[in-house]
């Protein structure tokens, strides 16, 4: 686990939207008094977004890899989470932070405390360079994108299901592998993305980027 | 070759790709003839118009102005969708994307020549026939029931006004009155159907005349998502709902339409409305064209063409193709398939390897929604499974929430990826 006083200092970055320690009260974003532990979305009288509500439906639990994932790139993990945080990418700062946050939730036997190697001082979905730099088959998307459409509508119009046009390739690539790897729940996208090679989910990001 | 202009769309451009079609001379561009305008029937017309980028002439063949889903008639009978909503019109497959759609039926085909027959009179050549006409019933699979009955007791197993009738005649169910259903034995469009239905009938029935009771007569010793749907059943309907499985004689059935009555296992049972969903079989056009093996039509799982024909392609329910459900995902998925495959062989088009997957949202309560799903790939023997999920029992009802509305997010983009 990272050292929770330089955890304290880059949180100061935060503090705009979030309050954590005693009496901390809901601002911007919910307080992150036990977050460890809690499901998304989940704290009583705060208003998350459509797709926040919608982890919470599926289930999803904020703990060292989802937090881990969540820290480095927000929207990889909720598409249309309304933090806007660019995200930490530095693997040493995301410990430091999550140790100090921990120092706030009860529970310690949930929380290792020294990371497991397996465990995200590289998170699970921090993918290397090579599959992030594939260069995606248009053509192929399309026909692949065709199985997308039976739920996602190619016009982005999102009720119950979220758009997936233009995304930025990258995201699209990484959220695509937290399905794959089942960081991001929802059993329906877990097994479309489970048979989705790394060419394949490239050719699906390079086509719903550009859609016409 | 003949064509009554009117049996087209009155749109302009549909009007002006049918005219400028070279149909008439028998050359030209390949023909692609689709019968059935379902998740099938409609997708490939779409897909193959859009990807051949007017290379391919495309004639959609559908009796129906007006499609209503099958799919979603479960939730306009338990009162959470209209019937409205539910119907789709031809007009943006026309418009958008050139397809030739001509409202008739087909009556016969001829293998030999490459033509069908309409009944209007005329016949229309193809290069390629796509048949997507979904079920028919097995005559005389429940003794005392045939189609000539279907008013007394509706089967509500086609969209549209089956399902208005069978919902006006639950409304009108006398106080404390029983709702029947016979269950289809195996394979059936719509594994889960029935017992959606029957939910959705409890939903009605317990707000509006809840000493009703719910009587299913069936002939199989299981059903999908059994474990999901008797747990939802007596959480939210108490003991509204009976079933009667093959051990105490639900596959013993007699319909007595004149008397409302039916005979399960000898005992006669005295009804109020009687949803009687008989034996099924592929779209009586399959055996007409003679493609069928038993009550089925067997195909190719990489293209989904005819195991007797490799002119003609079969989606959806009609289709006997292995482990995918009949369901209206699964037809949507095929007929992805189908398009490409059919692009590549008539056209110099790149095709990729055939991929299908199938989803099944039920609802058994408000905001109580449950799903299954797999993903399959193509054998030589048959499209087989290659993964799956299923909803839990004893889920958090927010789980069960956004199941339910991914569903309506699922209908929005399969109709429209339907119907463009």
């Amino acid at each position: 686990m990272g050292d929770p006083a330089r955890g304290e200092e880059l949180f100061q970055q935060c503090i705009a939207c979030h309050e954590v320690g005693p009496g901390a009260r809901n601002k911007v974003g919910p307080h992150l008094n036990e977050v460890f532990g809690r499901t998304a979305g989940s704290v009583e009288g705060f208003r998350y977004s459509k797709s926040m509500d919608r982890a919470h439906g599926d289930g999803l639990v904020w703990d060292l890899t989802t937090l881990d994932a969540y820290f480095e790139n927000p929207r990889v993990l909720i598409s249309g989470t309304r933090m806007s945080f660019r995200g930490l990418k530095d693997a040493g700062e995301r410990g430091d932070v999550l140790a100090y946050l921990r120092q706030f939730s009860a529970s310690p036997q949930d929380i290792p405390e020294a990371v497991p190697t397996a465990l995200p001082s590289v998170p699970e979905v921090d993918l290397p360079e090579d599959v992030l730099s594939i260069d995606g088959d248009l053509a192929w998307g399309e026909y692949l994108s065709s199985e997308c459409k039976t739920c996602h509508q190619a016009d982005g119009a999102a009720d119950g299901i979220p758009s997936i046009t233009y995304w930025p390739e990258e995201n699209f690539v990484i959220a695509m592998h937290a399905y794959k790897q089942k960081i991001r729940p929802n059993p329906v996208m877990q097994l479309m993305a489970g048979r989705l090679s790394d060419e394949e989910i490239a050719a699906l990001a390079a086509y719903f980027a550009k859609i016409e | 070759m003949k064509l009554n202009r009117r049996t087209f769309l009155g749109t302009g451009a549909a009007v002006a790709t049918a005219l400028s079609a070279p149909m008439v001379m028998g050359q030209g561009k390949p023909r692609v003839v689709i019968v059935g305008g379902g998740a099938g029937g409609a997708t490939v017309a779409r897909y193959v118009a859009k990807d051949s980028e007017g290379a391919i002439d495309v004639t959609l063949i559908e009796p129906s102005r007006v499609y209503y889903t099958c799919f979603f008639s479960n939730l306009y009978i338990g009162g959470f969708e209209e019937l409205d909503d539910l119907g789709h019109t031809y007009g943006n497959l026309a418009s958008a994307y050139g397809v030739n759609v001509v409202h008739d039926w087909v009556v016969g085909v001829d293998r030999v020549a490459k033509t069908v027959a309409l009944a209007s009179g005329g016949s229309l050549p193809y290069d390629r026939l796509v048949l997507s006409p979904g079920i028919d019933f097995v005559d005389g699979s429940v003794p005392g029931w045939d189609v000539s009955a279907q008013d007394a007791m509706p089967h509500a197993y086609k969209g549209g006004t089956q399902a208005a009738l069978l919902r006006a005649q639950i409304e009108a169910m006398p106080e404390g009155g029983t709702y029947a259903m016979v269950a289809p034995p195996n394979p059936y469009r719509c594994p889960p159907g029935p017992y959606e239905r029957v939910s959705m009938v409890a939903h009605l029935l317990s707000q509006t005349n809840p000493s009703a009771k719910i009587l299913i007569a069936d002939p199989k010793e299981s059903f999908s998502k059994q474990g999901l749907f008797e747990e939802g059943w007596t959480n939210h309907y108490g003991g509204m709902i009976e079933r009667i499985g093959p051990d105490f004689g639900g596959d013993d059935i007699e319909a007595r339409p004149d008397a409302m009555e039916i005979v399960v296992g000898g005992e006669v049972e005295k009804v109020d409305v009687c949803n009687v969903i008989p034996a099924m079989k592929a779209g009586r056009i399959c055996e007409m064209a003679a493609i069928t093996d038993g009550n089925w039509a067997p195909v190719v799982p990489a293209t989904m063409q005819s195991r007797m024909d490799e002119n003609i392609h079969v989606l959806g329910d009609a289709s006997s193709q292995g482990d995918m459900p009949k369901s209206g995902f699964s037809a949507n998925s095929q007929a992805k398939v189908a398009a490409m495959a059919i692009r590549g062989a008539l056209t110099d088009s790149r095709v990729f390897p055939a991929k299908f997957s199938n989803t099944c949202w039920s609802l058994i309560a408000t905001d109580d929604g449950v799903k299954v799903g797999a993903s399959y790939e193509a054998t030589d023997e048959k499209i087989a499974k290659v993964d799956g999920f299923v909803s839990q029992t004893g889920e958090d009802p927010a789980l069960r929430k956004t199941t339910y509305e991914e569903s309506l997010g699922w209908y929005a983009g399969i109709t429209a990826d339907m119907f463009g």
